[in-house]
C-alpha cells in the first residue's frame, strides 16, 4: 500500500492544523448518541430528565443538536410503609424538546388495610411530559454564568379518583408547570440546578390534586451533585411540596443518590430517600432505578 | 412632507454608513491558547509539558482507534496535531510555553465538526487523561478551559 501511504502523507503535508487536519471526511453520521455520559440526566420519578426526584433542564436522552435520544427506566422506591415503583419511556428531539410517559404504582401495604382500603391497596397515576429548553447549554459554555433553563409540564391523572377526593382531594388530575435551570461547573467538578414548579398536586400526584387546606403553590427543588468521574455523579436534591389535606401533613422530600452511566445505553441510580410524613408516619428507605437507552 | 423624507433619508444614511461596516465587520477570532497562570498546579498533576506530550500519544492512539474519528485522524499529519495540542494545552495550564499553531476556525476549516464530533473527542480525551492517571477534578479544570471552544470548532 505504499501508493496509499504516499497520498495520505501528502495530503497531510498540505494541512499543518494545529488539531485536525483533513479533508471533509464523513464524521459522524450517527442520528444519536452524541453527548457525553449522564450530561441528559438520568429518568426523575416523574419520567422526565433530570435527578431522582426533580426535573433538570437538561434535555433526556443521549441525541445532540441534529440527532435524537430515548430511553425506558424503572424506578423502585421503598419506603418504611410504602413502595412506589415507576416506568416509563422518554424521547429527547435535537437537545430541545423531551416528551415523556410515566406510570406510578404506589402501593399501600398495611397502611391501605388500616385506612379501610385494603391491604396492598393501590394508588395509580399516569403522567404526560413536555420539556423544552429555551436557552444555555448547561454543558459547553464553560465561560459564561448563563445556565441552561428549560420549561416543562406534568400533565397528571390518578387512577383512583373516588380515593383521593374520598380523603379530601379536589380533583383527580392536575398539571405541573416548572422552570428549570441547570449547570455543570466543570471547574468546581459540579452540577447544580434549581426548579420552580407549580403544582397542585397531593404527594405528587399520589393523593389527587387541591384539597380542604389549598389548591396550588409554587415550590422549589434544589440538585447539587460532584462529577467523581466522568461516568459517576454524586449528590442530593430536595423537593418542596404543597401541604394541602387536612387530614395528613405532606412534608417536603429529600435525597442522596449515586448515579453511574457505565456506557451510553445504561444508567443505575441508587439513593438514600426520605419522604417525611406520608399520612402516617415518617418514610425513608431507599430508591433504585435503572434507565436503558441511546 | 419633504422634511419628513429627508429625515428618513438621512437615518438611511446613517444606518448604512454608521450600521453596516459595524454588522460587516468579522467578530474578533478568541485566542486559541489563552493562558490560566492560576492552573500551573494542573498542569503539574498532567506531568508538566513532558506529561502532555506522553498524554498525547496516548490519545492520538484512541483517536485513531475510534471510528467516529480515526478516519479524520488517519488523514492529519498526526505528529503535529499531537505537537500542536500539547503547546496548546501547556499554554492554558499556564505553562511556559508557547502555541505555534492556528486558531480553532482555521484549525477545523474543511472539517464538518458536529457536536457529537466535538463530544467525542472530548470522550477520548476524558479517556486518554484516565490512562494516564489524571484525577477527574484536574481533567475538568482543563476540559472547563477548552469547551468556550465548541463556538469556532463546531461549524456545522
Amino acid at each position: 500500500m505504499p501508493h496509499t501511504h504516499a497520498r495520505k502523507c501528502a495530503i497531510a503535508g498540505l494541512l499543518s492544523a494545529a488539531l485536525l487536519a483533513a479533508p471533509a471526511v464523513a464524521q459522524s453520521v450517527e442520528r444519536t448518541g452524541g453527548k457525553l455520559l449522564l450530561t441528559g440526566g438520568v429518568s426523575q420519578i416523574e419520567g422526565a430528565g433530570g435527578g431522582g426526584l426533580t426535573p433538570w433542564a437538561l434535555i433526556g436522552g443521549y441525541g445532540t443538536r441534529d440527532q435524537v435520544g430515548g430511553n425506558a427506566f424503572y424506578t423502585r422506591v421503598d419506603v418504611d410503609d410504602y413502595a412506589l415503583d415507576a416506568y416509563g419511556v422518554m424521547v429527547g428531539i435535537h437537545d430541545r424538546v423531551e416528551f415523556s410517559y410515566a406510570r406510578q404504582v404506589f402501593d399501600t401495604r398495611e397502611i391501605g388495610a388500616a385506612l379501610g382500603l385494603g391491604r396492598g391497596f393501590e394508588f395509580e397515576q399516569d403522567i404526560i411530559g413536555a420539556k423544552l429548553r429555551l436557552v444555555g447549554d448547561a454543558v459547553l459554555e464553560q465561560d459564561r454564568w448563563l445556565p441552561q433553563i428549560a420549561i416543562g409540564l406534568q400533565h397528571k391523572r390518578n387512577r383512583q379518583g373516588d380515593i383521593v377526593r374520598a380523603v379530601g382531594a379536589e380533583d383527580d388530575s392536575g398539571t405541573d408547570f416548572y422552570l428549570s435551570a441547570t449547570k455543570i461547573y466543570l471547574a468546581q467538578s459540579l452540577l447544580l440546578n434549581g426548579t420552580l414548579r407549580y403544582t397542585e398536586a397531593n404527594q405528587i400526584g399520589i393523593l389527587g390534586f387541591g384539597g380542604d387546606q389549598g389548591s396550588g403553590s409554587f415550590e422549589f427543588e434544589g440538585s447539587a451533585a460532584y462529577l467523581l468521574t466522568r461516568n459517576l455523579v454524586l449528590g442530593a436534591e430536595f423537593r418542596s411540596k404543597p401541604d394541602q389535606l387536612g387530614i395528613a401533613d405532606e412534608d417536603l422530600w429529600w435525597d442522596i443518590f449515586l448515579a453511574w452511566a457505565p456506557n451510553r445505553h445504561v444508567s443505575v441510580t441508587l439513593a438514600y430517600v426520605d419522604l417525611g410524613n406520608v399520612v402516617v408516619a415518617d418514610q425513608n428507605g431507599a430508591y433504585l432505578s435503572v434507565q436503558v437507552g441511546f | 412632507m419633504t422634511a419628513y423624507r429627508n429625515a428618513l433619508l438621512l437615518a438611511a444614511l446613517l444606518a448604512s454608513s454608521s450600521l453596516a461596516p459595524l454588522a460587516a465587520e468579522p467578530l474578533p477570532i478568541p485566542n486559541p491558547a489563552p493562558a490560566h497562570p492560576e492552573l500551573r498546579p494542573v498542569l503539574e498533576e498532567f506531568g508538566g509539558y513532558e506529561g502532555l506530550k506522553l498524554l498525547m500519544d496516548d490519545f492520538m492512539v484512541i483517536l485513531l482507534d475510534d471510528p467516529r474519528l480515526g478516519p479524520v485522524f488517519e488523514l492529519s499529519d498526526q505528529q503535529r496535531v499531537k505537537d500542536m495540542l500539547a503547546e496548546q494545552f501547556c499554554v492554558i495550564l499556564g505553562g511556559d510555553c508557547t502555541y505555534t499553531g492556528m486558531d480553532m476556525v482555521e484549525a477545523h476549516a474543511g472539517l464538518e465538526v458536529r457536536h457529537a464530533d466535538f463530544n467525542a473527542l472530548v470522550e477520548n480525551l476524558q479517556l486518554a487523561m484516565d490512562r494516564r492517571g489524571i484525577s477527574t477534578r484536574a481533567q475538568n479544570k482543563l476540559l472547563a478551559k477548552l469547551a468556550p471552544m465548541h463556538r469556532e470548532v463546531i461549524n456545522r
